[in-house]
């Protein structure tokens, strides 16, 4: 049992030295918006992406189905008729809110599907970000089979 | 090394539909081993795609990305249009693949 723990121990030990020896890139720490991913809520996350509170709005669809039965791949969209500079699908009671966030250039189409986990029931909010301001579309996915745990 | 993505781009009408399909397990860190044992989290978090050399496309990821990344999106461009897409994880992998807009 003792043993055990010394190995974990270790493990540990060297995954803080991997981080601090520069293994895992220091430059790209800087780029990912940690803070804003390791939020534990819909404010923390708010936040992070510098709004309070965004604003519902009908310019920002959020497409995804009513029930996921498997909540490991939950199929998300988001589409706006806006000028979308930014995007960011945020789950509400994921273990982490924020689940991606996209960065759209002049000549992108404010459009993009991707694939999420979810835990548990859960609401999931589209936010699209143009001329400065957020904007967001919010819609309760019912989760049968939880994707987070084992 | 990490496996190569998929990735398809089609132009219509002066817009490129760009899908994109990673293969990565993108752990957690939520899940646990057979023996209880915490999985560390794994995850591709940084994502890059330009066409002819500009940004046309840029996403970070949290742990909540399925396992295996699938993402689509839509820029304005044209047949022929050469792709190069980069992802980045949390432990410094790369890998980078090219495609051309048909």
């Amino acid at each position: 049992m003792n043993q055990q723990r010394r190995s974990l121990l270790k493990y540990s030990a060297v995954f803080g030295l991997m981080a601090s020896a520069g293994l895992i890139s220091v430059a790209q720490a800087e780029e990912w918006n940690k803070a804003a991913f390791e939020g534990k809520s819909l404010d923390d996350v708010f936040k992070s992406l510098g709004t309070s509170s965004p604003d519902k709005s009908a310019a920002v669809t959020l497409n995804a189905p009513d029930i996921a039965e498997n909540g490991a791949v939950v199929p998300v969209g988001i589409s706006s008729t806006l000028k979308a500079e930014q995007m960011a699908i945020l789950v509400e009671k994921n273990p982490s809110t924020l689940a991606a966030q996209f960065f759209l250039p002049a000549g992108t189409e404010a459009f993009v599907t991707t694939r999420i986990k979810m835990g548990q029931t859960s609401n999931v909010y589209a936010l699209v970000k143009a001329d400065g301001k957020w904007s967001m579309a919010l819609k309760e996915i019912k989760v049968t089979l939880g994707g987070c745990g084992g | 090394m990490s496996d190569p993505m998929r990735v398809r781009a089609t132009e219509k009408d002066g817009i490129v539909d760009v899908k994109i399909l990673m293969k990565h397990d993108m752990e957690s860190g939520q899940r646990k081993d057979a023996s209880g044992k915490v999985i560390p989290a794994w995850f591709i978090n940084m994502l890059n795609v330009k066409a002819n050399g500009k940004d046309v496309f840029n996403a970070q990821f949290g742990s909540a990305v399925s396992k295996d990344p699938f993402l689509n999106f839509k820029y304005k461009g044209a047949k022929g249009d050469k792709l190069v897409v980069n992802w980045i994880d949390t432990k410094g992998d790369k890998r980078t693949d090219e495609a051309t807009v048909s």
